[in-house]
């Protein structure tokens, strides 16, 4: 390792027919990391994906906070996501602690993480629309994402990165009148959603260039360990909302998406068909809801653990599968906090799935993974 | 190296007891919300899983907690491999969720913690396997060129790849047989020491 040039640059033999080509970082078809591909011809050969551009020691930086500090920072890997990064985070504190949530505040989290599914959803769907050079699929999603962010700011007050979850239950209440306003949004919201299939699902052009290009087999989903929508695009029905229910999703009625194919189209599809169950589930839990009561039950200052204890928890994000590993040692502090993080189980897929595809087809199929660099990062 | 894991093993017993302890308090006081009201006991799935493991191994390994959905086992290093094998190929797990590296300078250890998941088999689904070993510290370590190291299990469980890569350059473990052991998110000149490790201070702090 000390004496070997850094990957990407170090002098290789090689046929002349291959060439090396570094995408990324700062290609906007990379996100925030570099691809290293080999490429013959038009075809790919090998790539080596090279995350760590945004790297941030989130992991470093929880040990030196304690577990109520430790909120805003922790949400800055996603922040459309922010619901869904602190949730697993926020239910293992619970249980190191050994506090009981109250049923209002499982519901108003359960709705504050649907609605940020559909809002990262929508910026990722923004994304990959407009890579693959539709630009109707980038202004329309980042437009009627508003209609969602609104409701999250009636609720914590910020845009994005809320910190509206604590342990313990949430920060504030919903606001007066808020059932109606969000049920006529998010109406409207799906009304909306579903006109994206006639023009960008149902678009000749986008199945011609994403179906059958870098195909996961369910066997190699499987191996590889893959989550979220790509392991249910290749066929492997596994959501944990509804395999192992957190907070109120047990009472709820979840119908988690689910396609054979395991082509880039039907991993693009899948987050689509989410943001439809989403705003189902969140009707229903607008509906289910005790109508009033406490949200958030009062923690002594400076929470700690009682001794050595180790909890891992994890949630079904925008992105797949989110775990977060606490050791506490009895002290204010996490002893050692690891997010297991969806983008960066997907990763893995990337090289196996570029493999003799074109190079044309790297954008579809690297962004069909829902992968969020500054989250694989941490 | 067997003298040293021995020590600890006796050493950490008073201190790794407690959360064994801890699910029989549990389970009456958190998930009352779900079932009424749980039995005071472990519970049996879990329970049946390790038992299993304990079955197959004996006093190779150590059952460390058997909570709701979760059971942690702890080996030494020179079993990892044998028992991920026998996790895979007799119990059904399939996929390795995260693995997390903890320092333990106390001890002149770093753990490394997998836990692995099932896919295929569904009455597993709820499951996580914690699966912990402990390999040597250095005082200052020259990652890959000095004794902490552990077996890779990537032979077993493929999805672990990126994530032993991870553990490695964050804490320094070499993972013997893994065949790709570069650097994953740090820059390639890092040239201090391994940041996750607890010696590493951040500035202003």
């Amino acid at each position: 390792m000390t004496n070997e040039l850094p990957p990407g640059l170090a002098i290789q033999k090689v046929d002349e027919r291959i060439m090396t080509l570094n995408v990324g970082p700062q290609h906007p078809g990379s996100g925030h990391m570099r691809i290293i591909v080999q490429i013959d011809g038009d075809y790919i050969v090998a790539c080596d994906p090279d995350p760590g551009y945004v790297h941030r020691g989130e992991e470093k930086m929880a040990e030196y906070r304690n577990y109520i500090t430790n909120i805003p920072h922790l949400e800055r890997p996603v922040i459309h996501d922010s619901c869904n990064v602190l949730y697993p985070y926020v239910l293992g504190v619970e249980e190191l602690l050994g506090i009981e949530v109250p049923e209002r505040a499982k519901y108003v989290r359960v709705i504050c993480s649907e609605l940020n599914r559909c809002i990262y959803i929508m910026y990722w769907l923004a994304i990959y629309g407009i890579f693959l050079g539709h630009s109707t699929m980038f202004m329309w999603p980042a437009g009627d994402r508003e209609l969602l962010i609104d409701l999250m700011e009636k609720i914590s007050g910020a845009r994005v990165t809320h910190a509206h979850f604590v342990p313990g239950g949430v920060r504030n209440d919903l606001p007066p009148n808020f059932e109606e306003v969000c049920l006529r949004q998010v109406n409207y919201f799906e009304k909306r959603i579903k006109e994206y299939a006639a023009v960008f699902y149902d678009n000749p052009i986008l199945i011609s260039r994403t179906e059958n290009t870098g195909v996961l087999s369910r066997e190699d989903a499987i191996r590889l360990g893959t989550t979220g929508s790509v392991l249910r695009a290749s066929g492997v029905d596994y959501d944990l909302r509804i395999k192992e229910p957190y907070d109120v999703y047990e009472e709820l009625d979840v119908h988690s998406p689910v396609m054979k194919e395991g082509d880039s189209y039907a991993r693009s599809k899948i987050p689509w068909l989410d943001m439809l169950e989403s705003c189902n589930i969140i009707k229903q839990a607008l509906q289910k809801m005790p109508k009033s009561g406490s949200v958030r039950v009062k923690l002594k200052p400076n929470p700690k653990g009682k001794g050595f204890d180790s909890v891992y928890k994890r949630v079904e994000s925008g992105r797949g599968s989110l775990g977060c590993h606490i050791v506490s040692d009895g002290k204010v502090e996490p002893y050692r906090l690891k997010l297991s993080v969806g983008s960066f189980r997907n990763l893995i897929a990337l090289p196996y799935l570029l493999k003799g595809e074109k190079l044309g087809n790297m954008p579809s199929v690297y962004w069909s993974l829902n992968y969020w660099p500054v989250e694989a990062d941490r | 190296m067997s003298t040293d894991t021995k020590q600890v093993v006796t050493e950490e017993k008073p201190v790794e007891e407690k959360p064994a302890a801890k699910p029989a308090a549990k389970p009456a006081a958190k998930p009352a919300a779900k079932p009424a009201a749980k039995p005071v006991e472990l519970p049996a799935f879990e329970k049946s899983i390790s038992d299993k493991v304990v079955e197959k191994f004996g006093d190779k390994i150590q059952v460390e907690f058997v909570k709701e959905n979760r059971v942690g086992i702890k080996v030494n290093r020179e079993d990892v491999h044998d028992v991920a094998e026998f996790i895979r190929d007799g119990l059904n797990y399939d996929h390795v969720e995260s693995v997390s590296g903890v320092d333990y300078p106390q001890d002149k250890e770093i753990e490394v913690v997998y836990h692995i998941g099932s896919y295929s088999d569904s009455s597993l689904a709820k499951q996580i396997l914690v699966l912990a070993t402990r390999a040597q510290r250095e005082e200052n370590p020259i990652p890959g060129k000095d004794a902490t190291k552990l077996p890779t299990l990537r032979d077993i469980f493929y999805s672990v790849e990126f994530h032993e890569r991870e553990v490695f350059e964050m804490f320094g473990v070499y993972f013997t047989g893994h065949p790709d052991n570069r650097r994953l998110l740090l820059p390639e000149d890092w040239a201090d020491l391994p940041p996750l490790r607890k010696d590493f201070a951040i500035k202003g702090r």
